[in-house]
């Protein structure tokens, strides 16, 4: 089946925004988010641009997933306002706000272990399958159609991530960088206008991070999508990243391209506590490129 | 890279390669309900057997009605595997739903009794009904039903088989209270599905021909479920049962999803107890309402858990083992000393080696299988796809 295999950008043709560059798209305003008396988020602002990948980094804690549940509606945060291509997603239902392309990979994976991956992306497409539950029933004609033309787009996902071996296996019996894949895939398969990346290469060994960085690197180059990741491996937030913003107890102590945040005071600060003779985050940074390449040159 | 779409999948190509009936080349035919030579074989062979069986010596006329009751039973399984297998929403309620259907189908399709009223209507308007009176209820509750989880939610749901029971004893014009009705007639056009007949000079049994009847409603309902099962409503259904949070994330409604598997459910559920009516001949609200309402609901609890979760032939297969196992605990009773029938003094009565034959089953298929014969079954087809080797 690979004959048919097309670029992403051919499959996914509703990704695009009409936007012009540089503006931004997904713009988050003094955001509040309390549980009882903790603050978990505490007046956060920052905006995504057009194609930009934004990456959100913090110590553990500091309310970053939290952020990513009040971006797609699981959380609904007390203050402040998310607006998106000019609507407001506050108050907003997850899946209405899926409906207007907003994406996302889990930090846990949160797939359905009983479908096979080719359900699980199938299911990604909800939202672009337009028939009702009668034609479903009988499955000819339209809905018959409909499924076969999105089978097409999601093999084309699959084609894009290299797990055509796994098509047919239920997720539950994959090993966990599959799987993390298949959660990409499925977000792809939402053919979003932003995607929300939490912790994609969390766990995972050199070459799979490798491996993920590059998928991440394609979708930007084939898709000009919008982007944000929270991630702990710096290395790859480092060189992925166009801007990156630094969370500490649910609030922003510093936003900026990567090589600004890396030498903000604040952010060493946070990091590994006051400064005084210690190791800089760069330095960390340069320290954790040298374990990982001797790492690779055993390999 | 790209090629042009009617190169891609052409329509005159084979859908498979000579020699490679396994391999495709269209996405069509790897997605067809039967995708393999072997499944298509023995498909056509299983629906003939059934359909040549009454013709056959086997066929007794208690035989029959046994089988005639597991297909309605396999409908009511197919209904209650949508809600609790695909949908992961446990029901302890489907005897309520069976239970409106039947007295929907009475109502609609009976005559007027002294304190009870009725339609007379002809089957292709009762049988309907059966299913939507049911279905609309079901849609009705489902809103409540859909904000519990769990223990709670098979807990409200075994509220309504409670309900059911008052009402099928109180609402007298419609149910005929305590002592119940007559179920109606299965009658389309004039024609009797429920009696002795002669088409085209044969002779029908008025077993064969309501058998024969219920078969070939339960082919189209189980092929209408399977469809929702592999379209986008019965993956919003798996979706929802893995994992809810993530599925709304994804864009699926949670609420109206839950609702969807309730409607189509108790729909299903409606059929069943129309045609179950009939195979009764009387209903009173003993069958379907209180403690033996939840009895009925635990024994479809029971066709799927051991048929098969989630899997619509094991819905079949499991309606099969419930009906037919008490009927082979009695036969095989007269060669077991201490097992007897009602009153005959024996240590345990038939009944009583269901009961705990029933349980010991589910108990068992729970922690040794928990696809149910469905899953034994796959076990076996792949053990043998793979022989000799182990894997």
């Amino acid at each position: 089946m690979s004959a048919s295999t097309r670029q992403l950008s051919e499959a996914l043709t509703d990704t695009a925004v009409d936007a012009p560059d540089g503006s931004s798209i997904l713009t988050v305003t003094d955001l509040a988010l309390r549980f009882g008396g903790t603050k978990a988020i505490d007046g956060v602002s920052f905006d995504v641009k057009k194609g930009e990948l934004f990456s959100v980094i913090g110590p553990n804690g500091a309310g970053k997933t939290s952020i990513f549940n009040c971006l797609s509606g699981v959380y609904r945060p007390q203050e402040g306002s998310i607006d998106f291509l000019g609507r407001s997603l506050l108050g907003m239902r997850p899946d209405a706000i899926a409906k207007f392309g907003v994406a996302r990979m889990f930090q846990n994976i949160e797939l359905f272990d009983n479908l096979t991956v080719l359900d699980n992306l199938m299911l990604g497409r909800h939202q672009h399958l337009q028939y009702g539950t009668l034609a479903g029933m009988l499955y000819v004609g339209k809905a018959k159609n409909v499924e076969l033309a999105n089978r097409r787009i999601v093999e084309d996902i699959i084609d894009f991530l290299e797990i055509e071996a796994f098509r047919k296996f239920p997720v539950g019996m994959l090993p966990y960088g599959v799987k993390k894949r298949v959660e990409l895939g499925r977000a792809l398969a939402m053919e979003p206008k932003v995607l929300l990346l939490d912790e994609p290469v969390a766990g995972m060994n050199v070459e799979e991070t490798e491996d993920m960085a590059r998928f991440i690197l394609d979708i930007r180059a084939e898709l000009d999508l919008a982007m944000v990741l929270v991630e702990h491996d710096m290395g790859l937030v480092m060189d992925l990243a166009d801007r990156v913003m630094v969370l500490d107890f649910g609030q922003r102590i510093s936003l900026g391209s990567p090589d600004e945040v890396q030498s903000d005071p604040a952010v060493i600060a946070a990091y590994l506590g006051e400064a005084d003779e210690g190791p800089t985050l760069a330095d960390e940074i340069a320290e954790s490129k040298a374990t990982e390449d001797a790492e690779e040159a055993r390999s | 890279m790209s090629a042009p779409p009617d190169t891609i999948e052409p329509k005159a190509a084979r859908a498979t390669l000579r020699g490679r009936p396994e391999l495709y080349t269209r996405y069509a035919a790897d997605q067809a309900l039967l995708n393999t030579n072997a499944k298509k074989f023995w498909t056509l062979a299983l629906l003939l057997a059934v359909i040549i069986l009454p013709f056959t010596p086997f066929a007794t006329r208690a035989w029959l009605g046994n089988l005639t009751v597991v297909m309605i039973y396999a409908i009511g399984g197919i209904g209650l595997n949508l809600v609790t297998g695909f949908a992961g929403q446990v029901s302890l309620g489907h005897a309520f739903f069976i239970g409106l259907g039947a007295f929907t189908a009475a109502f609609v399709g009976g005559t007027p009794g002294r304190t009870a009223g009725g339609l007379e209507l002809e089957m292709w308007i009762w049988l309907p009904l059966a299913g939507l009176v049911p279905m609309a209820v079901g849609l009705l509750v489902a809103p409540l039903a859909a904000r519990v989880r769990g223990l709670y939610l098979a807990i409200l749901t075994l509220g309504l088989v409670f309900l059911g029971e008052h009402i099928f004893r109180e609402w007298e014009f419609v149910t005929g209270g305590f002592i119940g009705r007559r179920a109606p007639e299965p009658v389309i056009a004039g024609f009797n599905f429920n009696q002795r007949q002669e088409i085209f000079g044969v002779d029908f049994e008025r077993e064969a021909i309501f058998y024969l009847f219920c078969f070939v409603l339960l082919v189209i309902l189980a092929v209408l479920a399977r469809n929702l099962a592999r379209s986008k409503s019965g993956r919003a259904f798996a979706a929802v049962r893995d994992r809810d949070v993530a599925a709304e994330v994804m864009g699926v409604p949670l609420l109206k999803t839950k609702v969807l598997a309730f409607g189509v459910s108790s729909f299903y559920a409606g059929i069943c107890g129309g045609l179950l009516a009939i195979a009764f001949g009387q209903i009173t609200p003993e069958n379907f309402g209180g403690l033996a309402g939840l009895l009925l609901s635990v024994e479809f609890l029971a066709v799927i858990l051991i048929g098969g979760v989630a899997t619509i032939s094991g819905s079949i297969i499991g309606a099969a083992f419930v009906v037919l196992l008490p009927r082979f605990v009695e036969i095989a009773s007269a060669y077991i000393p201490f097992v007897g029938g009602q009153g005959s003094g024996a240590f345990l009565t038939i009944f009583q080696v269901n009961q705990i034959l029933f349980g010991a089953l589910i108990v068992a298929f729970l922690i040794l299988e928990p696809r149910g014969l469905f899953g034994l079954w796959l076990r076996m087809r792949n053990y043998w796809k793979a022989w000799p080797f182990s894997y």
